[in-house]
């Protein structure tokens, strides 16, 4: 299956680029693994890669119920940042980006990564003390951020409502520079490739149904395509762990909501940055196509429908149009929902879980494409070595009881305001 | 869009209520000094998909609070009732409810 290079795409095109062979097999399950990821979506296939790159544990499968990236890694709005605040998050994230920027050349699979930048505006004196505030954070951490003020951002995005009458007055922005956008797709599909090659069973339409059990550890999974045995388990199916770990008897601090997207028709070249607003929840960026490609809230009530609902699009397209008025004349092509892991402090849950065996990553919320290959860093290392890694030692399930939650937003205990 | 049979004002959109979240949970006693039982009430939550009961309140309406068994994957509603009195049956039912 060798490695692409700019030869191979010439001597294929040559030949009128019919000779390309499968990007990944498509194997039977086998009895047994030494490793069982439950989802192929990006942090699942992460984890495959680095288990089998970084740990030399080859002899892994990963499950998928539908086709592999068909959860949140194929549907969301494709953010990739490290401006955090909090303890915990701030060097998790920003290892996450270091992992981004080498991630096309280490799987040898162009993932798009387009670090055009993202800016945080601010629309008050209090806002702009917040930026500063996790600027100064960032740039403690080692993390470049820069505070703009209204002049610089008007010079960067002519677009916004920069008029006497705004409904919000632009302040002034925090700048990361090094933050933009990746290519979901191909996120997975650079991932599964690269996990495939060096021995990872990926088996699609395969559904976990269960798990089975010895004494009181977990010893393998329950599959519509049959038993599979496991010493280890690992779950990364997004929105439907809280659904999964119910059956292996655990209550979790989540709760599952569904999230939108929109993509407008395609125009010329608006916006050179990805935006992020303060006044309310709501972003936009312009995809390599030309859409404008945006979100905002949950629709704010518990569900497992990958689908949307009306009200919430008349909200978002409200926001844009405050924002960013020139919007309003566009049409909106596509709207599509994901199902999130919402967690009661807003951060994710990476660690091993109360059940000998079972080992969790999930509760990513709004936020866990950014995360996508320090997620599965992390979560190879502590399935690998049994214990944590230190970027994901306060990533664990007992900080709620405990009182260590790690609310970047300080909502306090609620699943749908982080 | 949902549409919630209010049992005061009818059927009405969603869009009028606000949404409460899981109405299973129980409240600990106010004195109540287990911290495992506040762990419990505060974090933790069944999650289904499927059959939930919820807090919805009619805000641009009536303002009763109500509790709503809907599906968390078909968004179906089976029933409605005042969450004043959870323990009558439903006021209004399958069909009708909807
Ligand atoms: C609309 C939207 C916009 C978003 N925007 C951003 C953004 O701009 N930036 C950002 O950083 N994050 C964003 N996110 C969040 C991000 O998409 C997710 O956190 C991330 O992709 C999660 O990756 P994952 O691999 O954990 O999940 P997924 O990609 O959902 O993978 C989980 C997989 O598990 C499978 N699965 C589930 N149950 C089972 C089972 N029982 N058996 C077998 N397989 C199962 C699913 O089919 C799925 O493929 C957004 C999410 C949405 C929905
Ligand atoms: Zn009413």
């Amino acid at each position: 299956m060798g490695r692409y290079s700019i030869a191979d795409i010439l001597l294929k095109a040559a030949g009128g680029n019919k000779g390309w062979p499968r990007v990944w097999r498509d194997p039977a399950p086998k009895p047994e693994y030494d490793v069982i990821i439950v989802g192929a979506g990006g942090h699942g296939l992460a984890t495959a890669y680095y288990l089998a790159k970084e740990h030399g544990i080859r002899n892994v499968a990963v499950l998928e119920k539908g086709y592999l990236g068909s959860g949140n890694t194929g549907r969301n709005t494709t953010i990739v940042r490290s401006n955090y605040m909090i303890d915990g998050n701030t060097p998790f994230y920003e290892w996450s980006l270091k992992l981004w920027e080498g991630l096309s050349h280490d799987v040898n699979f162009n993932v798009m990564l387009s670090q055009r930048g993202q800016l945080n505006i601010a629309h008050s004196n209090a806002q702009m003390d917040a930026q500063r505030r996790r600027g100064n954070v960032m740039r403690l951490h080692g993390i470049e951020a820069e505070l703009l003020s209204r002049e610089e951002v008007q010079e960067m995005v002519p677009h916004l409502d920069f008029s006497p009458q705004a409904r919000f007055p632009i302040y002034g922005a925090l700048l990361q520079r090094r933050a933009g956008t990746a290519r979901h797709d191909a996120v997975a599909w650079g991932l599964a490739r690269g996990a495939d090659q060096r021995g990872v069973d990926i088996i699609q339409h395969c559904e976990v149904t269960g798990f089975l059990r010895q004494g009181e550890r977990i010893v393998g999974v329950e599959t519509s395509r049959g038993t599979i045995k496991a010493p280890k388990v690992g779950i990364a199916v997004a929105g439907n762990t809280g659904h999964l770990a119910a059956k292996a008897g655990l209550r979790l601090p989540i709760e599952s909501h569904v999230l939108q997207a929109f993509v407008s028709e395609p125009v010329k070249p608006l916006l050179d940055y990805v935006i992020g607003w303060s006044a309310a929840h709501f972003y936009i960026s312009q995809s390599d196509k030309g859409g404008m490609v945006f979100g905002g809230d949950l629709d704010g009530y518990n569900s497992y429908a990958q689908r949307g609902n009306l009200p919430l699009i008349e909200d978002v397209a409200s926001a844009a149009k405050a924002i960013m008025p020139c919007v309003s004349r566009l049409r909106i092509v596509r709207h599509w929902g994901g199902v999130m892991d919402m967690t009661m402090d807003g951060s994710p849950i990476i660690c091993k879980s109360p059940i000998d065996g079972l080992y969790i990553n999930g509760g990513w919320c709004y936020g866990g494409f950014k995360a996508t290959p320090a997620s599965g860093w992390v979560f190879a290392h502590t399935i690998a070595r049994d214990e944590p890694h230190e970027l994901n030692a306060s990533f664990t399930l007992d900080r709620f009881r405990r009182g260590y939650q790690i609310d970047e937003k300080g909502a306090g205990p609620t699943p749908n305001a982080h | 869009m949902l549409r919630i049979t209010c049992p005061y004002c009818g059927a009405r959109d969603h869009s009028e209520f606000l949404y409460g979240g899981d109405a299973t949970l129980v409240r600990p006693e106010p004195g109540c000094d287990d911290m495992e039982v506040w762990y419990d009430f505060v974090f933790l939550r069944d999650n289904p998909r499927g059959r939930h009961r919820e807090y919805w309140q009619h805000v641009q309406g009536c303002r009763q609070w109500l509790v709503v068994e809907r599906d968390t994957l078909t968004h179906e509603i089976f029933s409605v009732e005042p969450a004043r009195a959870p323990k009558k049956a439903p006021v209004l039912t399958g069909v009708a409810a909807k």
